[in-house]
């Protein structure tokens, strides 16, 4: 009601883009401050962010998207969120990955004070409800996060009963979260943690972990790490017949794997005066940034709402739902979408 | 002083150049707009930044002097404020904005597809009249819409017709209603006859507009004044002042870009097949600068800088002035024209072509 009285006042803008000028925290939008940041191995920090009051209740192993500005420019990386449901302050566990301009910002160069931007919290890795009793969890390099978030909400819960965790890192000083799952197996005894060190005895494999865990075809898996290695467990559990005891976190959620592909078109840009033309399977935000058109984009995933621009006219297709929608004005996430014959937007 | 880097000559700017010529240039000026574009940075976003800040905080302090302060000082003070609040919003801020020249910052609260402006015409109408129209068909009679608007003749090739006997008198009402003009103007409502548009679109923009304007005028017009309580009616004239006082900045700025004696005209036919060499020639020839301060230059949204804005209207602004040497040594290697000239020379330009079209 306010802000719609005061929406009279200060049109074409909202109340907004004179509050978020003097504060940036009192913007609508999501937002942050990075409190600390603390090393957990030479290559990976928490980073600890207070929001600004909209803070979801997320459910442990789910990922937040950051927005980080470097050099005047918006990035959105996906992290996964590490502190615990209800805590005062947001975490995140970020590795440096060779080169990554973001996560070597964040792990290196971020400072108490600065501003970060939030997306939508998200993810599916999650456990199920009622909790499991027999567990194994896999975990290896950064895919602890997820992994750890979940082992402390059974721990909360007092549901530790029977877990396995295999845990793979390249050598020890690689092994984060090491003194906490420590920690835990001392106080829990149905908690018992195998650290593999890759570097002393090469990549694990799903035989390895069977060797280490003989029961695995009776217990609830959870495994995050590197794509190949989860491909190579997927193929074994399904090979055992146990396909749905094993839940993955990917943590590059691919669009293109499984896109349901569909006419493509024509699509003509109205604002940026651009035509493109679009594959079956290609987002029309790639076409159009190929066609040259400056289009706005973050995630390119579905979730940050960056690329939306209005629908004027034709048809476009949701690539991974395969939902078709014809409705004028819709706000069309361009970086999932495509065209199912011509289409004009307002981008 | 008006300065000609080279004289044009009789048979205009255009066909004086071989295709290898103009492709040389386009290579040349291409490079020029490459490096601008891959040296963006933090001092790009932190300068935009700052100019909405600025023009936020001009807002805020002529609506506040305004409603809060009886002194005939702060009345004039207000009505400046809330001028260059104005003033700012449509030039430096939206005009650029919109142009997308500070998309690659990735914010979506200063993008091209989410900017509003402080005018009573739309975003969406005004982008597409503007950013495709006007920039792709510079100075091209028949193309170019925001030649003379369709209500002035501004070009000999232009029939003759007795209304435009009068057009140094619209073309003053025009000035103090420029806002006006443009936003109803750009909804093309004569394409609608033609059948280039659809009813239902003119429909949906013209719902949109009267929309965006009814909150423009209830602002402006209504709030302001009745929250003045008895002072509204010297509430209501600052904030009339205030409009009228961009729209004849804005206008005289539009005009000063492409209307000057120097600036050339084109036809449709040289459209045909155009390189895109050719295509910048024509964006230089058509095109005139202002010379003035980096204030002046802040004022008008960098439009002094007309001719660098055509070649590169999606750099940020504030670089024209250091991409302008380069741009003038093509112009020397190339015998190509780079109009420039101070405001005052400009605009006798301007009037005396438009008092001499105005006969046959």
């Amino acid at each position: 009601m306010v802000r719609r009285g005061a929406r009279v006042l200060s049109t074409p803008l909202g109340l907004d883009g004179y509050l978020g000028l003097v504060n940036p925290m009192w913007s609508p939008q999501w937002r942050g401050r990075i409190v600390c940041v603390l090393p957990e191995t030479h290559d990976m920090s928490t980073v600890r962010i207070r929001t600004n009051g909209r803070w979801p209740a997320h459910r442990p192993g789910q990922y937040v998207r950051l927005g980080i500005e470097l050099d005047g420019r918006r990035h959105w990386r996906a992290y996964t969120v590490t502190s615990d449901p209800g805590d005062a302050l947001v975490a995140v566990s970020v590795k440096e990955f060779g080169g990554g301009v973001v996560s070597g910002h964040l792990v290196r160069h971020a400072r108490e004070g600065d501003l970060v931007h939030l997306g939508e919290v998200e993810g599916t890795f999650c456990l199920p409800d009622p909790l499991p009793r027999r567990v194994l969890l896999i975990s290896a390099g950064s895919g602890i996060t997820p992994v750890l978030g979940l082992l402390r909400q059974l721990d909360r819960a007092g549901a530790i009963e029977d877990i396995v965790h295999v845990a793979c890192n390249r050598a020890e000083r690689d092994f984060a979260f090491g003194s906490q799952l420590q920690a835990l197996a001392g106080r829990r005894r149905g908690y018992r943690v195998h650290v593999h060190l890759s570097a002393e005895r090469g990549r694990i494999t799903p035989e390895g972990i069977g060797r280490l865990c003989p029961d695995w075809r009776e217990r609830a898996t959870f495994a995050c790490g590197p794509g190949a290695l989860l491909d190579a467990l997927e193929a074994h559990w399904e090979a055992a017949g146990v396909a749905e005891q094993l839940f993955v976190e990917r943590f590059q959620p691919r669009i293109g794997a499984g896109v349901r592909a569909g006419a493509g078109g024509s699509i003509r840009f109205r604002l940026s005066g651009i035509d493109a033309q679009c594959a079956g399977d290609t987002p029309m935000l790639v076409a159009g940034l190929a066609a040259g058109a400056r289009l706005p984009h973050g995630c390119e995933m579905g979730i940050c709402r960056t690329c939306v621009g209005a629908l004027v006219e034709g048809r476009v297709r949701d690539l991974r739902t395969g939902v078709v929608n014809g409705e004028p004005q819709t706000m069309v996430r361009t970086c999932v979408s495509c065209p199912d014959g011509p289409v004009e937007i307002d981008l | 002083m008006t300065v000609a880097e080279a004289p044009v000559r009789d048979a205009g700017t255009w066909g004086r150049f071989s295709a290898a010529e103009l492709e040389q240039i386009a290579v040349e000026l291409d490079a020029i707009g490459d490096a601008a574009r891959a040296d963006l940075g933090a001092p790009d976003a932190r300068y935009i930044r700052r100019v909405i800040a600025a023009q936020r905080a001009f807002e805020v302090a002529g609506r506040g002097l305004l409603l809060f302060s009886r002194k005939r000082s702060a009345q004039v003070g207000g009505t400046v404020a809330l001028t260059l609040s104005k003033v700012l919003s449509n030039m430096e801020i939206g005009h650029n904005v919109m142009h997308g020249q500070y998309d690659w910052m990735n914010d979506p609260e200063i993008h091209s597809s989410t900017w509003e402006w402080d005018a009573v015409s739309t975003a969406a109408s005004w982008k597409h009249s503007h950013n495709f129209q006007h920039h792709q068909y510079t100075n091209v009679v028949g193309k170019d819409r925001d030649l003379g608007y369709s209500a002035m003749r501004v070009d000999p090739d232009q029939p003759w017709h007795p209304i435009y006997l009068l057009q140094p008198f619209y073309g003053v009402l025009m000035a103090l209603t420029f806002e006006w003009g443009i936003a109803i103007y750009d909804m093309e409502l004569d394409a609608v006859r033609n059948g280039r548009k659809t009813k239902e679109r003119a429909r949906q923009e013209m719902k949109a507009f009267l929309r965006k304007a009814a909150r423009q005028v209830a602002k402006d017009g209504l709030v302001y004044p009745a929250l003045s309580g008895r002072a509204w009616k010297r509430t209501l004239a600052a904030n009339l002042a205030a409009n009228v006082a961009r729209n004849v900045w804005v206008h005289t700025i539009v005009f000063m870009g492409h209307l000057p004696e120097e600036a050339e005209t084109f036809v449709e036919e040289q459209l045909e097949d155009e390189e895109p060499g050719a295509w910048y020639v024509r964006q230089m020839a058509g095109s005139c600068n202002i010379e003035g301060t980096r204030l002046f230059q802040i004022l008008n949204g960098h439009l002094g800088y007309q001719i660098e804005h055509h070649l590169y209207p999606d750099v940020p602004s504030s670089r024209y002035p250091e991409l302008a040497p380069a741009v003038r040594a093509v112009c020397r290697r190339h015998g190509l024209p780079y109009n420039s000239g101070r405001l005052g020379c400009q605009y006798r330009s301007v009037a005396k072509k438009i008092l001499r079209l105005s006969f046959p």
